[in-house]
This record gives C-alpha cells, structure tokens and sequence, in this order.
C-alpha cells in the first residue's frame, strides 16, 4: 500500500475488485457465501411466496366453512382434512402464515424502531439523560409481559393482527432499546464521531448520519433474530388464546385447535403441517441471523 | 505587530465528579500569529490534547468543564459563544486531525461524502459540487487518482493516505486555524515527513495558522515557530522554537532536550527523566515538576512558581531560572 502514497509513482490498475464498495455490501457479499444462511434465504422465501400465492394454490378461503364436511380426515377435496368447523386445513396453513409473518415482521420493525430511537438518544447523550432513560427500561423489562399483553388486550377490547403487533412492538423495545444504548456509547468515543463534531456537525446529524449507518449491521441481525422469536410468540399467544381471533387463520391457532388428546394422537395432517411452517420459519430466520452476524463481524474471514 | 490570531489566557479545563477535581488543563496562557506554526510538546497527560479540545469547545462532558479562561479567536471569545455559533466555526474557521487516522475516517462513508459533508455544511454547496469540490481538495493534498479516491471508503486507503484525507478535510474551508493534535504519531517516519511537508506546504499557500501537538520535538524543531511545552497542565515555558532550542530555561525543557537520543553518540542506555507526571487529580502545593527535578531546593515545594518573561518573548515557570 505504501507505494501508493508515493505522489509520482505510476500504479497500473491492478486493484482489488474492492473499488467503492461499502463495508455493508462486502458484508453481504459474504453472507452469500454461507451455504445455511442462504439455504435460509430460501426456505423463507418460499414460505413467503406461498403464502402471498394462496389463493392459487387452494380454492377454500380459510374462513368459509364446509359445514357439511367437518373433522374431516385428508380427502381429495381436503388434502390435509377440515377442522372441527369444517374449515380447510390446507387454507389455513397457507393462509395463516400472512398473520403469522405480519405480526413478527411489523413487531420485530417496530420494536427495534421504538428500541433504537430511545437507546440512541440515551446512549448518544448519556449522563443523567441515560441515567433517567435506562431506569424506565429496567421497569419495563420486569414488567411481566403476557400480564402486560393481557392489559392492553383488555384495554382495546378487541383482537386482531394490528393490536397484536402494536401490543409486542410497545412490550419488546427495552430490549433492543438497551441493546442500541450500549452501541452508541460505545460509538460515542470513536475518533470519527469527535471528527464530525470538528467539522461542524449538529448532534442530530451525527447520530443519523454518523452513528446510526454505524449501527446497522447490528441492526440487521437484532431485526433477523427477534423476526424468529415473534413468530414463535405469535404462535404462543394465539395458542393461549391472546392472539389474533379464532376467525383469522394463524398457525399458532391452529395448534390451539388441536389441543384435545383425540386430535394430537387421530388427526397429525392437522396440527403437523402448521407446526412445520413455524419450526421452518423459526429456523431458516435464525440460519439468516447467524449467517447476517458472521457476514457483518469484521474478525470472521469468508 | 497585529493583534494574534488566537489567544488562550488563563484556561482551566478540569474533570469534576463528587469525589474529585482533576486538573487537565490549569491555567494555561499561549497565542498562536497568523500564519504561524506553534509546537506544543509535553509528556502524555500533560494536558495538551484536552487544551485542545477546549480550543474546539470538545471537552467530554459532563464531568470535563471549561472552568475559567478566555479563548479568543479574532479577538471573539468562544467560551461565549452558543453552542450552534460554536458549529459554525468548527469546520469552518477552525479544523482539526487527529492522531489515529485509521479511525478518524467513518467506516461507512466514502471518502468524497465526508469530505463534502464541510462544504456543504459551511458553504453551501450541493452534493454534486461538494464532491467535484473534493476532488479538487484531494489533489491539493497529493492524491494522484483523486477521481477514483472520492467513490472509495476509508478501509481502502492505508494510514498515510487517510491522514492525508483527514488533512484535506479539515483544510476544506480554508479555516484560518488548524489544531493538529500528534498528527504523525501513527504513521511511518517516511510517511510522517510526508504529511509534514503537505502540512508545511499547506500553511505556505494557504496562510493558515496551525497548533502542533506532539511529543516529538523533532517535530516541533522541524516545523514550529514558537513553542509551548506544558507539564502538569501548565505552560512551564514558552518562547520561538529557536530560542527555546537554543538556551532551554527550565528544567523540564533542559531534560527533555536531553532525553533525545544522538545518533553518534556512545551511551549504554537512554537518559530518562526519573519518575513520572504527577496524577492531575492531587497536584504537589508547589512547583509540579519538583519531585523529578534534579535542582530542586526546599523553596520550589512552598509556592507555585509564576510564569516569567526572563528573555524578550521567552518565559518560564522557574524561580531558579535566570
């Protein structure tokens, strides 16, 4: 690299391919790389694209009932059986994962939004801002939350996917919120941080400009990993009956339907396939957040 | 002679918390000619770099507090200055490089877009002519593919060229003051003599006025007008580079003139100074240098030595001094 100081010293073009990319690109390029990450990739694409072309690929809506047809085992009509209501279970399935990844997709955003938000202004700020900000946090990540989500349900009187994704998102943050503050601490000392200052920089420009894109590789993989636990707790709550409504298909519901000793040991086409797709989603989630965090770890050689 | 471009008078920066008061910066008095380099030269802790950032009004806070002092720049008090008026002259009228440049760059910005964030901060360019303007600013420091330099992010360039960067940085607004805090501590010695020479260059075309801070009095030899070397936060002597080369006064300066090796000299080992600075936080009553000075008399521990001008524009903080 020296000689490339040297003012008059003619250096041939053998450069790296590296030229102009940014640190976030190298990143992912590396994640590409990684053969479970991008198996990962796969499945959930798949799992997306099936449920966004349901309505091609079955011709029950899942919430028309066969009344004549109910408890079903799989027939022609009903690959995968219709519940006790005579609802199709393979409609559900398909049409379940909308909720199921709507909720953890919104809430996972909305928690790391809220989390960021607040960490950065208390980590960017620090001293008795920090001090104030973080002591809420601790409340709240005390607070129990299926008590908390119960209140709020109460509260709205109503159930549906929005609530559901408003309730996780207003619980979740302190987590991701406390997560963000230590990275801005941390970022705070950096030369580059002081250097904006030197230059002139407000502090709002320094942390959305400076400090935020700094951020974001973190980011990503908080966002990968807390995706992966919101599917499981969608399934949680709509199994305890908190979630969505029995009218909406979910994944976690449909469990919830075949929680009698008759159904788990007759009827396996109807909660196996919706306990496939959560443990598939879970796990090709988490394979994306692994692969994210070593792609974006500057240690990790790929 | 003309008012100086920048006087410090009196300037305290202390670290407050319940339990104690740690004294960076305590008293310090030093002005900086228009065009002129001033060397500041002091051990690690001696309070140059916190000095400094009080110039830039950068004190970490909230414990680091710019107690007392005046910092006139254009005979225009910073210290009183509101903390958005303060923005406007970071940048502008006075840049800044730092010691580490591998981490002085932000690692996700391409070097054109920092350096452009000055122009269009202070001058009001947009993006496009910022980054033209960049371009230019790139050639004035040495890059010969500054085309290409401008797309390319900070992990791409070696550690002279990011000082280099960092330089062209800070002289984008052509600020009429640049602090240089150990611009060349972390880079080779071929290198270093580099970025001196551009520094030099720089200061020659443009007229600005620079603050050197470093530990190297090879250095300050090199490039300094006037030099300040500090010790537990205060000046112990101030004077031209050449005066003070010449017939150092103080005890401190004399030793660490004297802790330079020569190259063909024969010695078994390297003089040092005995002991080390004082912690800021419980300073000795009186001289500071006291416990590790080889002349020291009963007296120099009773009272705080003043800052004397023994020579035409050469003082020093030494009541043995003559």
């Amino acid at each position: 690299m020296a000689t490339q100081i040297v003012q008059h010293a003619v250096k041939k073009p053998e450069r790296k391919v590296t030229v102009g990319k940014s640190p976030t690109r190298l990143a992912f390029e590396r994640f590409f790389r990684n053969p479970l990450a991008v198996a990962g990739v796969i499945v959930l694409s798949l799992i997306i694209l099936v449920t966004i072309f349901a309505p091609f690929l079955t011709k029950f809506s899942p919430s028309t009932a066969d009344i004549m047809n109910t408890d079903s085992p799989p027939t022609a009509l009903h690959p995968l059986g219709t519940d006790a209501s005579g609802f199709d279970n393979l409609a559900r399935v398909l049409y379940g994962g909308r909720v199921d990844l709507t909720v953890a997709f919104a809430a996972a955003f909305m928690s790391m939004f809220l989390g960021t938000l607040y960490g950065g202004i208390s980590g960017f700020f620090g001293g008795w801002v920090d001090n104030i900000m973080m002591r809420f946090v601790d409340i709240m990540l005390n607070f129990p939350f299926l008590i908390l989500v119960l209140a709020l349900e109460s509260i709205f009187s109503v159930q549906g996917v929005w609530i559901l994704v408003f309730v996780v998102g207003v619980t979740a943050w302190p987590g991701p919120a406390r997560l963000m503050r230590g990275m801005f601490l941390q970022l705070r000392e950096q030369d580059y941080v002081i250097g904006a200052r030197t230059i002139g920089c407000s502090s709002w420009r320094i942390i959305f400009r400076h400090m935020l894109p700094n951020t974001l590789s973190f980011l990503i993989v908080l966002v990968s990993f807390s995706v992966a636990s919101y599917v499981g707790l969608e399934a949680a709550l709509s199994f305890l009956g908190l979630g969505v409504p029995l009218s909406v298909p979910s994944w976690g519901g449909m469990l919830n339907a075949s929680t009698g000793y008759i159904q788990l040991t007759t009827e396996p086409y109807a909660w196996g396939p919706p306990m496939a797709m959560i443990v598939l989603t879970i796990l090709s989630v988490n394979f994306i957040g692994d692969g994210l965090r070593d792609a974006f770890d500057p240690q990790s050689k790929a | 002679m003309s008012t100086p471009l920048l006087e410090v008078r009196n300037l305290k920066t202390h670290f407050i918390s319940r339990t104690s008061r740690v004294r960076a910066v305590d008293g310090v008095d030093f002005s900086v000619e228009r065009g002129k380099v001033l060397g500041i030269v002091g051990e690690s802790g001696s309070g140059k770099s916190m000095t400094s950032l009080s110039i830039m009004r950068l004190v970490p806070g909230p414990q680091g507090q710019i107690v007392d002092g005046e910092i006139l720049l254009d005979g225009k008090n910073l210290l009183k200055l509101t903390e958005r008026e303060m923005t406007n002259i970071r940048g502008n009228q006075i840049g800044m490089i730092f010691q580490e440049p591998m981490t002085a760059l932000n690692p996700v910005l391409k070097i054109g877009e920092q350096i452009g964030e000055v122009l269009t901060r202070h001058r009001g360019m947009n993006k496009a002519e910022a980054k033209k303007h960049a371009v230019e600013l790139l050639k004035n420091v040495g890059f010969p593919r500054a085309e290409q330099i401008v797309n390319e992010y900070p992990h791409q360039l070696s550690g002279g060229m990011r000082q280099r960067a960092m330089i062209a940085m800070a002289m984008a607004c052509q600020p009429t003051l640049l602090i240089a805090d150990e611009p060349t501590t972390a880079l080779d010695v071929t290198i270093q003599a580099q970025v001196l020479d551009l520094m030099r260059e720089l200061k020659n075309r443009t007229g600005t006025a620079i603050i050197l801070i470093t530990h190297d009095l090879g250095v300050i030899a090199e490039m300094a007008d006037d030099m300040v070397v500090m010790y537990g936060g205060q000046v112990v002597e101030s004077g031209s580079a050449d005066s003070v080369f010449e017939e150092p006064l103080h005890p401190y300066t004399r030793a660490l003139l004297e802790s330079i090796p020569v190259i063909d000299e024969e010695r078994e080992r390297l003089t040092a100074i005995p002991g080390t600075v004082p912690s800021a936080a419980n300073f000795p009553e009186g001289c500071r240098f006291a416990d590790r000075c080889s002349l020291v008399e009963s007296s120099c521990r009773e009272k705080m030595p003043e800052l004397r001008e023994l020579r035409k524009g050469h003082s020093v903080r030494c009541t043995l001094a003559v």
